[in-house]
């Protein structure tokens, strides 16, 4: 239980900490709040030779609003002030509720968002909340930077779009607009566990009441944030009618999904959760979207 | 590899300066070359909270950071709250309410509870189980330690 030895950077400019990952590149890991990296590090799962700590980088942390009505987070911004921020919660209040689901009150003290997503890991809540509010990251390296769409930075168990040489340093979410409505519901065995599985849905209304826009995007159900595509093509255009509903959350969770089995649940059982999960986010969403006065029959 | 690290890091008010490896977990440092046993290790990946410390204030898991990240920040254990004499009113409370029994966990239920105290004195029944949804007790003792939270909330606030 105790990490192998590694040589240990503490630049305090991006910069800095770029010219350690050019250097370094494949035997190179940033550290960032720690908490998924240190305990892989002490079951010596990762045994990175060369760790660049960010956590002495100021210009890594702030929260900010964009042009256009959206935020921008440094990627070193921790979960707990992510959670307080009073930005997050009136422009993104889906990442608002994700943060109350992430680890417990002391990892909150100290992992951060960019931290989390460069992890990668399926079953993160910021990762699925940033694929569903069509978020996007800012990559830098030495060579210069871009910017890759949330649903394209996941690429696999623990594995995105990264090169070695890159570092993950800003993290944009749009605005959730008006008419808009929003879920996030998981099922864990106790609070703070690691999900079962769980969905984040995101909905928008034309003026006539119809699904102008649906994204539903399921944690620990497949190698990645998975985006139930299917379902949300029967969504759109339509009124959001109790059946409708149901029938999406069926898609949702026969077609769009791929989950696993393991110790904690069987895939069937996953299957069974996400239809149930679906039909109560999107009945949720849909009433936030209607201003609560709706009625979709649930 | 034996790249040393020189660590300066003021615990519980007083400042230390080491030459530490890198890869020496922030909880070790803390027991074994400062002697504070005080911090227990339980699970050593983020799960018990036993080693529950303050790092500049904010609870943190003494076991998911190296001791090299504490350069220059202040950490509190469960020895800086209070002493033998006088006890924190959260000892004091956790004492009279059978808040523990081994005590293994106690010191990171204390940690957490007192920046959680100084953040929220007032806290509802729900705010209290989030607060220590973190830390593992196995003697069965979540009832009397809740009691001794809300004991402890309402003397400081007195």
């Amino acid at each position: 239980m105790k990490p192998p030895p590694f040589e240990y950077y503490a630049p305090t400019t991006v910069e800095e900490a770029l010219a350690g990952l050019a250097e370094h590149g494949y035997d190179a890991k940033p550290l960032a709040g720690g908490q998924s990296l240190i305990p892989m590090m002490n079951f010596r799962l990762a045994q990175p030779s060369v760790l660049i700590d960010l956590n002495n980088i100021p210009e890594l942390a702030y929260i900010r609003p964009d042009e256009n009505g959206g935020v921008l987070l440094g990627a070193m911004s921790r979960h707990k002030t992510v959670g307080n921020d009073a930005l997050i919660a009136a422009k993104v209040p889906l990442v608002h509720e994700a943060i109350k689901n992430i680890g417990t009150p002391q990892i909150r003290t100290r992992g951060t968002f960019g931290g989390s997503l460069s992890h990668a890991d399926p079953s993160a809540e910021l990762a699925t909340v940033s694929v569903a509010l069509n978020g996007r990251f800012k990559l830098r390296s030495q060579k210069g930077e871009r910017w890759v769409q949330a649903n394209e930075f996941f690429i696999g168990s623990f594995t995105s779009a990264l090169e070695p040489e890159e570092l993950l340093v800003e993290i944009n979410l749009p605005c959730q607009p008006e008419h808009s409505g929003w879920s996030l519901v998981e099922v864990a065995r106790r609070h703070n566990d690691f999900a079962l599985i769980g969905v984040a849905a995101v909905v928008e209304l034309d003026g006539n009441g119809n699904c102008e826009r649906a994204r539903m995007v399921f944690l620990s159900a497949g190698d990645r944030p998975m985006e139930a595509v299917q379902a949300a093509g029967l969504l759109n255009g339509q009124k959001p009618t109790a059946d409708i509903i149901q029938a999406a959350a069926d898609k949702a969770a026969s077609a769009d999904i791929d989950p696993g089995g393991d110790i904690h649940a069987t895939a069937e059982f996953r299957r069974h959760l996400a239809k149930v999960l679906s039909r109560r986010a999107l009945h949720e969403a849909f009433k936030r979207a209607l201003g609560g006065i709706g009625n979709t029959n649930e | 590899m034996n790249n040393l690290f020189n660590l300066s890091v003021t615990v519980n008010g007083t400042l230390y300066e080491r030459e530490v490896e890198p890869r020496l977990l922030l909880s070790d440092f803390l027991r074994h070359d400062l002697g504070l046993t005080g911090t227990h290790v339980g699970c050593e990946h983020g799960v018990c909270g036993a080693c529950t410390i303050q790092f500049d204030g904010e609870p943190a898991r003494s076991c998911l950071m190296f001791a090299v990240m504490a350069d220059g920040h202040n950490v509190t254990t469960v020895e800086g709250l209070g002493t033998i004499d006088k006890l924190h009113p959260l000892q004091e409370a956790f004492k009279e309410e059978h808040g523990l029994q081994c005590g293994f966990c106690t010191p990171g239920f204390l940690t957490t509870l007192a920046a959680f105290l100084e953040e929220n004195p007032d806290p509802s029944e729900e705010e209290i189980r989030e607060a220590i949804s973190g830390n593992l007790c196995r003697c069965t003792g979540y009832q009397h330690i809740k009691e001794s939270v809300k004991t402890a909330a309402e003397r400081m606030r007195a």
